[in-house]
């Protein structure tokens, strides 16, 4: 049975490792081929961003050779895919390779799209890539005071990153004794400050107790540069010295090129995780269309799910079990402390007071992902 | 006419089905018919009152078996 990744990220990385060590003997005999094919031989721990465009990580720390997180029994290629011939249960390569498999895991990701307003990309400061997160860096470094406007498209990846970059500007503010020369103001696209109703009644009034103003329904329409504002769809506008956002995505090109889901993202049964009418393909992480947090945690709970599947396909002919969309968010509430939100498909989070000691838990995951990424975790 | 797009967001706590729907209607066309399913009971007035500030037609609200569809067609 041939089994073809596609994606080198968070998703495929834990769930080739997953499957690589479950069936490990049937990759030993040839009775199981396993293949990831990925556009890039790093992998980039995206949460780190957050932390790169405050100065308190380094773009280093964000790396791994992609190969040295793969268990042996993955056959790993750099050869992104650039078509998929589902009906022939094959891809073509950039290389010029065609690719066979039995089962198809496609976890391509998503990707920032600054592109999809008008004035965004020239004027707005935004940390979800290495090279807008410097750019963030050293533009915060030299602002000495003004308004600091914090605005979020929709869909975007890590649902709590508008909260935690909020926060933890709050801090970074104060830490350079400027806070009272700032004003921070965020605004959110529904009719609170977050999508999870529990996390916004708690972040209400933290944002009160912090001086940070607020603005809901409010959907970046186009940024006048010029006149440094920013409209809404809404028809409001809001005036800024300086502006943060975290922008809309899209899923990757080669998903909208090839025409498997509106706006890159794939048509996905939420349970079985399989491709809308397509039995033998896989959809996990940001790729999906499920109505659920775009987030490294969604995925590696996909990933050990579709882990025990597919390794159930192989042993016993039949996936073994559904998906309960589980997630696990930590939310940063500045630079010493923090809480997290856990929920899944039928259960609703409950987000405790932020504490110090869930923040140095998400400093050693910081460290720990590797670990998580290599399926130990 | 296109087909309705079904916006699935029943049992979405996050993103929710009002973010939900705003995701999937920056990837419609002017003039798609779309229709959000939701168990969240908040949706059935959140919603309408959304698209009547942004200026998206509403074409109907019903409650069936708990669910909740927002019927709908983008105007921009």
């Amino acid at each position: 049975m041939k089994i073809l990744i596609v994606g080198g990220g968070m998703g495929g990385t834990i769930l080739g490792n997953n499957l690589a060590r479950r069936l490990a003997p049937e990759l030993r005999s040839g009775k199981v081929q396993l293949t990831m094919l990925s556009a890039s031989d790093k992998h980039m721990y995206q949460p780190g961003l957050l932390y790169l465009c405050l100065g308190r990580m380094t773009p280093d720390e964000l790396y791994r050779d992609q190969a040295s997180l793969l268990e042996p029994g993955i056959e790993f290629q750099v050869d992104p895919v650039e078509t998929f011939e589902l009906d022939k249960n094959q891809v073509k390569t950039k290389s010029g390779k065609t690719v066979g498999y039995d089962i198809l895991v496609i976890a391509t990701g998503s990707r920032a799209a600054p592109e999809m307003i008008p004035g965004l990309a020239e004027n707005a400061e935004t940390f979800y890539t290495e090279q807008s997160a410097l750019k963030m860096f050293k533009r915060l470094q030299a602002f000495q005071g003004g308004k600091v406007v914090i605005a979020v498209g929709v869909p975007h990846k890590c649902p709590m990153a508008p909260l935690e970059i909020a926060f933890m500007l709050d801090d970074y503010f104060k830490d350079r004794g400027i806070r009272d020369k700032v004003q921070l103001h965020y605004t959110y696209p529904i009719g609170r400050v977050h999508s999870l109703e529990n996390v916004a009644k708690w972040a209400a009034p933290e944002f009160d107790r912090l001086g940070i103003t607020y603005e809901t329904l409010f959907n970046m329409k186009e940024v006048d540069g010029k006149n440094q504002v920013l409209k809404s769809e809404e028809g409001t506008e809001v005036k800024y010295d300086l502006l943060i956002t975290i922008p809309a995505h899209k899923g990757m090109e080669v998903v909208e090129k090839n025409g498997l889901g509106a706006g890159g993202f794939i048509p996905t049964d939420k349970v079985k995780l399989t491709m809308d009418k397509r039995s033998n393909v896989y959809v996990i992480g940001d790729t999906t269309n499920i109505p659920i947090s775009k987030a490294g945690s969604t995925v590696h709970y996909q990933a050990e799910t579709l882990g025990e599947n597919i390794a159930a396909i192989v042993k016993l002919g039949a996936p073994v079990r559904e998906h309960d969309g589980k997630v696990f968010c930590f939310i940063e509430c500045g630079k010493d402390r923090a809480t997290y939100a856990m929920f899944n498909y039928t259960t609703p989070p409950d987000p405790k007071p932020p504490t110090r000691a869930v923040h140095w838990f998400k400093m050693a995951y910081n460290k720990l992902y590797w670990a998580s990424a290599r399926g130990l975790l | 006419m296109a087909e309705k797009i079904v916006v699935d967001a029943r049992g979405s706590f996050c993103p929710g089905p009002l973010m939900e729907l705003i995701a999937r209607l920056k990837f419609a066309q002017v003039g798609d018919e779309l229709e959000v399913l939701s168990t969240d009971k908040g949706s059935a007035s959140d919603i309408p009152e959304w698209l009547h500030k942004v200026g998206h037609q509403l074409l109907g609200t019903r409650e069936e078996a708990g669910v909740f569809h927002i019927a709908l067609k983008k105007m921009k």
